[in-house]
């Protein structure tokens, strides 16, 4: 029981006082996760934005798809991209096996379906009588886009931080296409899942609360916008 | 109708959700899954052992992947009608989980820390049932040229050529286990302190420490066209099914020796320890029919073997401190 309690306080020791290893793999994983989500979401809001506002043949077939793919496990990701980056594979040449861009790859793959897939759903639930306003206003194309962005901020923006947040809390691609290289592509749950594993509780402790920390955060500053 | 189709909906989210948690959980248990299948096979074909019928194993993972652990557990449960449940970890992980009381018993290869684990009185009756060596593997067009080198010299040779050249490079385990172990003292007896040097070697790029198993140890560094210390046992299975192009390149000298172990969590800290159980398994292990076993096993596959038995093996061995009862004494 007592080296429950020793791994917490030497948890809240390492990221009191700011150990450099706990700050390098925090960071790291910040910038992976947080460019795997611009990515995605530059990628996936249009794509929404697209798929939500014009009628075609298969519609409701993409959208399905797009839902069932909210369940892509991670280690399929992982295996996919591991045999397309790997030198055997065809994009072997530029050398993204093992590197924190193979892993921005890998997260984007992951999150995609998500932000797109809540974007839709984001933009059905808007009150059909503001989509007639807007064309009976005789908004342009990319006026009627933006209005439309406007009023679905929110929604939106929730999607966007539901991809954030199942890409920084994955381990299993992370793993396979990361390799877990210390100082390279060493990040938070690959950290613990390494450290528990040789049974160092209390890094992996303090490496668990910074995850939940970021969880925090970043729903925080979701709320504070929300509620402006 | 619009009822229906958003309450499909509905169900789809709350199932999507309901996935993607399992999914998040999923693939942390994606390690111990490994080691598993053994086991729910064998629950289904022995209905309902009694507890005192299973024995809980954690080993070092070059046991476990090159497949003699699997055929010796069949042996043994078809002998002894018992469950014999395996986890495959790193030879640190593995003294984690016997200092925890988490196992009955522990097959490692590291016998500095062993020899602690003993002394402090976590283990007791440790037997010797097999050796082999490890080697330096690289890509066969050895860029820092350390073919037939000393062990020590070739891992002084990659350090100073990685300094300059790009293209060679050295993949640690990284993860505290026994191989990882014996790279450490290799280092040592090469004039470098691994504890003060690895800190320094990491942030240059010829060091890659990969924090993973042997397995994707070998995997990582084929990728790169690097040089990596690995058990001769995973490296013959690996370069034998073609999964990796890498060749030998150092395995000469007797510190390369790679020693297994066997010992059982001591039962005066661990009352459940399932004594009588892992008594008869390291009985087993040391027998004469098992320790034939060993010393053919892998060889219709790779062309030699991936073990040595450790009977009759005393003058290879007691340099590195075996004693003979640790090879050959029954534990009463």
């Amino acid at each position: 029981m007592d080296y429950i309690t020793q791994g917490l306080s030497q948890a809240f020791i390492l990221i009191a006082t700011l150990n450099p290893e706990v700050v390098d793999i925090t960071l790291r994983t910040l910038s992976i996760t947080f460019t795997a989500t611009l990515i995605a979401s530059i990628i996936s809001v249009p794509l929404g934005l697209y798929i939500s506002f014009n009628n075609f043949f298969g519609k409701k077939t993409i959208i399905s798809l797009i839902q069932t793919l909210y369940a892509l496990p991670t280690v399929v990701v992982g295996l996919l991209m591991y045999m397309l980056l790997s030198n055997k594979g065809p994009l072997g040449i530029f050398g993204l096996l093992f590197t924190p861009s193979g892993m921005i790859i890998g997260q984007t793959v992951l999150i995609i379906p998500i932000i797109t897939g809540l974007t839709i759903a984001a933009l059905s639930n808007l009150d059909p009588g503001i989509r007639d306003t807007a064309r009976s206003l005789g908004a342009t194309v990319s006026q009627f886009f933006l209005s439309m962005l406007k009023e679905a901020r929110f929604a939106i923006l929730a999607a966007v931080v539901m991809g954030f947040s199942r890409a920084i809390s994955e381990v299993g691609a992370a793993i396979m296409i990361g390799g877990n290289i210390r100082g390279q592509t060493r990040i938070l749950t690959t950290t613990i899942t390494l450290e528990t594993g040789q049974g160092n509780f209390s890094l992996s402790i303090a490496l668990g609360i910074i995850l939940l920390l970021i969880a925090l955060i970043v729903n925080m500053i979701v709320s504070y916008f929300q509620q402006r | 109708m619009d009822f229906k189709k958003s309450g499909l909906i509905l169900l789809l989210i709350v199932l999507a959700g309901a996935v993607l948690m399992a999914g998040c959980t999923g693939t942390q248990s994606t390690g111990d899954a490994v080691a598993t299948p053994a086991v729910t096979q064998t629950a289904e074909e022995t209905p309902a052992v009694s507890e005192d019928k299973v024995l809980l194993i954690a080993t070092t993972t070059s046991l476990d992947a090159t497949g003699l652990l699997a055929e010796l557990e069949k042996e043994f449960e078809e002998k002894t009608g018992t469950d014999v449940q395996i986890t495959a970890v790193g030879t640190g992980a593995a003294l984690e989980l016997g200092a925890n009381g988490d196992v009955d018993l522990l097959m490692v290869h590291d016998r500095l820390r062993e020899d602690a684990f003993l002394k402090e009185g976590s283990a007791t009756d440790r037997r010797v049932f097999a050796y082999n060596y490890f080697d330096i593997v690289g890509p066969e067009s050895d860029p820092a040229g350390i073919k037939g080198m000393s062990p020590e010299d070739a891992l002084v040779t990659i350090m100073e050529k990685g300094k300059t050249d790009a293209n060679v490079k050295f993949v640690s385990r990284g993860d505290g286990s026994g191989t990882h172990g014996k790279e450490k003292a290799l280092w040592k007896s090469a004039g470098y302190d691994y504890a003060e040097n690895e800190p320094v070697w990491v942030k240059e790029d010829w060091y890659v420490e990969a924090g993973t198993g042997m397995g994707a140890t070998l995997t990582m560094a084929d990728e790169m066209n690097a040089y990596s210390l690995s058990d001769i046992g995973t490296f013959l299975k690996y370069s034998g099914d073609e999964t990796i192009s890498l060749v030998e390149l150092v395995n000469e000298g007797d510190s390369l020796i790679n020693i297994y172990g066997a010992m059982i969590i001591s039962p005066e800290k661990y009352p459940e320890t399932n004594v009588e159980l892992s008594k008869e398994w390291i009985n087993f292990l040391t027998s004469d029919g098992v320790q034939e076993e060993i010393q053919v096993f892998g060889v219709k596959e790779y062309g030699q073997p991936l073990f040595f038995p450790a009977k009759d093996a005393i003058a290879i061995l007691s340099p590195s401190g075996v004693t003979q009862d640790e090879i050959s004494a029954v534990i009463a």
